[in-house]
């Protein structure tokens, strides 16, 4: 006599609490589909440049096959450093300061659940890229969102920060350059928010994963102002800036206090990131800042040729400064976001992610990559505008 | 020069580009990428527009060759007479001076060996100052103008990530 197995007695209240991300319902749509024009993906169309792989195809062949140090290479470590000198003006120590994790993801998890016990509230700004949320309920904390607006070009406000910390707020995740939005965060943007937070016992997890994908702007990272470096965990990556994706390479920077604790995370979670694709980060690093140059000329371009597009449809958008997405409003439609995606899909065969998968503050808007050929785009916002002819 | 530079760039991509796309890809009006690409063609700084094409899939008799041609130099216009001659010829498809062991770089096109045999043995041997060629046919092109030319671009990615 074999007892039927009762799964849902056995799977945790936290995983089943868990809401499906809000793009998995699209996704299965358009898989079964056939056709499809698909604006959705937020990874580069490049291939990782090609002295990139040649870097990690003779690691392989040299035998880089085994474990590196748990916080990773120590030559990479020191690139990074290097890197972030120059990048955002801030010195990390390459033995207690950085850890190479396995993709942006890792970074932001680790920093989540290091810092947060039950109950400690995590601002979360949004619309946002979705895993915030979801990781600081895993660990036992209370995500408080603050809505930016677009008459702010969707910019954390002083005051909207002010009125959302309470004396359990321990986190600030500081999402800029912005996926879903495109919204940059300037110095002069930043300045205020520093000074708030500097009087303060809070962390700023700052992912940074889209820092290189500026346009006509320079990244400014929060750590950088006085008082703040002590209070940043910055997060970047390959995956955007290198068209990395697949290699699943990021890294968590920040004071060594709270860096040994995340490493003890990572070392037992992960041990670990993937040893062949650190030897190509190292040159990455190293030799890439003419490819990296290509790419931001050319994602610059389809964005002007998207953002025009778009207005000239009647889709509202604002102009996004950073990242690979344009955020349109589709709120002169009288759609939803869902029935909006739904119905483009359906009847015209164009996959785009509704505003609302980012958080409710999405609501009325849709998120259109441009990391996709010109002639993909062109071939896409034709078929939206026959959509839109016929609603 | 900085907006020229982009414009020829992007078309040196994408020919079909109309003044429209480029106008909006670079964030200027209509009316100026109109200008400046006729200003571009005026001043002979487009030479030509032209399509990439995979000939064996186009099922056409073509058969290609690269030539070095050592050359005696004019006393008066140096290279530049002998390589006039050359590049008048229809079947010359490109030609450069080059450093090195030969003198010119010729590539010649025609339907079959014969064309090309001919072209060697009849033209081009025999223009005055040119002292010897060697000829190497194109078996099996790969990539030309940036553009691959057997393997296709396949989006590996699926419909959505966040």
């Amino acid at each position: 006599m074999v007892k039927k197995i009762n799964y849902e007695s056995l799977i945790s209240k936290k995983a089943l609490s868990l809401k499906p991300s809000g793009i998995r319902k699209f996704f299965d749509l358009a898989t079964n589909m056939k056709g499809v024009i698909s604006l959705g993906v937020g990874e580069p169309d490049f291939a990782t440049p090609w002295f990139i792989r040649q870097k990690a195809i003779s690691a392989l062949e040299h035998g880089k096959t085994v474990y590196t140090a748990n916080a990773g290479l120590a030559q990479l470590r020191f690139a990074i450093s290097d890197y972030l000198k120059e990048k955002i003006g801030v010195t990390y120590d390459a033995a207690k300061e950085i850890i190479v994790t396995v993709g942006g993801s890792e970074a932001i998890d680790l920093g989540i659940r290091a810092l947060i016990n039950p109950g400690d509230e995590a601002v979360i700004i949004e619309p946002c890229f979705v895993c915030y949320a979801p990781l600081v309920e895993l660990a036992g904390g209370v995500p408080v969102t603050i809505k930016t607006m677009p008459e702010d070009d969707f910019k954390l406000r002083p005051d909207a920060l002010l009125s959302a910390l309470t004396d359990k707020t321990k986190l600030l995740i500081l999402p800029f350059p912005n996926n879903p939005t495109g919204a940059v965060m300037t110095y002069e943007d930043l300045k205020p928010i520093a000074e708030i937070l500097r009087e303060r016992d809070i962390i700023v997890i700052s992912d940074e994963i889209y820092a290189e994908l500026t346009y006509g702007i320079k990244h400014v990272s929060i750590a950088s102002f006085a008082g703040m470096k002590e209070r940043t965990l910055v997060v970047n990556g390959f995956s955007k800036a290198y068209a990395m994706t697949g290699w699943r390479l990021g890294y968590l920077c920040g004071p060594a206090e709270l860096i040994a604790q995340m490493l003890k995370i990572h070392q037992y979670g992960i041990m670990c990131s993937p040893t062949v694709s650190q030897y190509a980060a190292i040159d990455a690093l190293n030799f890439g800042a003419k490819d990296v140059r290509k790419m931001v000329d050319e994602y610059d371009a389809r964005r002007r040729w998207l953002t025009n597009a778009l207005n000239e449809l009647g889709l509202k958008c604002f102009e996004p400064r950073g990242a690979f997405y344009v955020f349109p409003s589709i709120q002169s439609t009288g759609l939803s976001s869902e029935e909006f995606a739904e119905k483009l899909l359906f009847e015209h065969k164009v996959a785009v992610v509704p505003g609302n998968a980012f958080g409710a503050s999405g609501e009325g808007y849709i998120r259109i990559s441009y990391a996709y050929s010109l002639g993909h785009l062109m071939s896409a916002i034709g078929e939206i505008r026959e959509f839109l002819k016929k609603l | 020069m900085e907006t020229n530079r982009r414009i020829c760039s992007l078309l040196k991509e994408n020919a079909k580009l109309t003044p429209t796309d480029i106008a909006r890809l670079l964030g200027i009006t209509e009316a100026d990428a109109e200008a400046a690409v006729r200003r571009l063609e005026q001043k002979g700084i487009i030479r030509g527009y032209s399509a990439v094409i995979n000939e064996e899939r186009l099922g056409s008799d073509y058969v290609s060759a690269f030539i070095e041609v050592k050359v005696t130099p004019k006393a008066d216009d140096g290279f530049d007479e002998v390589a006039r001659t050359i590049m008048m010829y229809d079947e010359v498809e490109s030609l450069a001076l080059m450093s090195g062991a030969f003198d010119l770089a010729v590539t010649v096109s025609g339907t079959d060996y014969k064309d090309i045999a001919l072209f060697v043995a009849k033209r081009l041997s025999t223009i005055n100052g040119v002292i010897s060629t060697s000829t190497h046919f194109f078996l099996k092109p790969y990539k030309e103008k940036n553009f691959f030319l057997e393997e296709e671009q396949k989006d590996e990615r699926g419909f959505f990530a966040p």
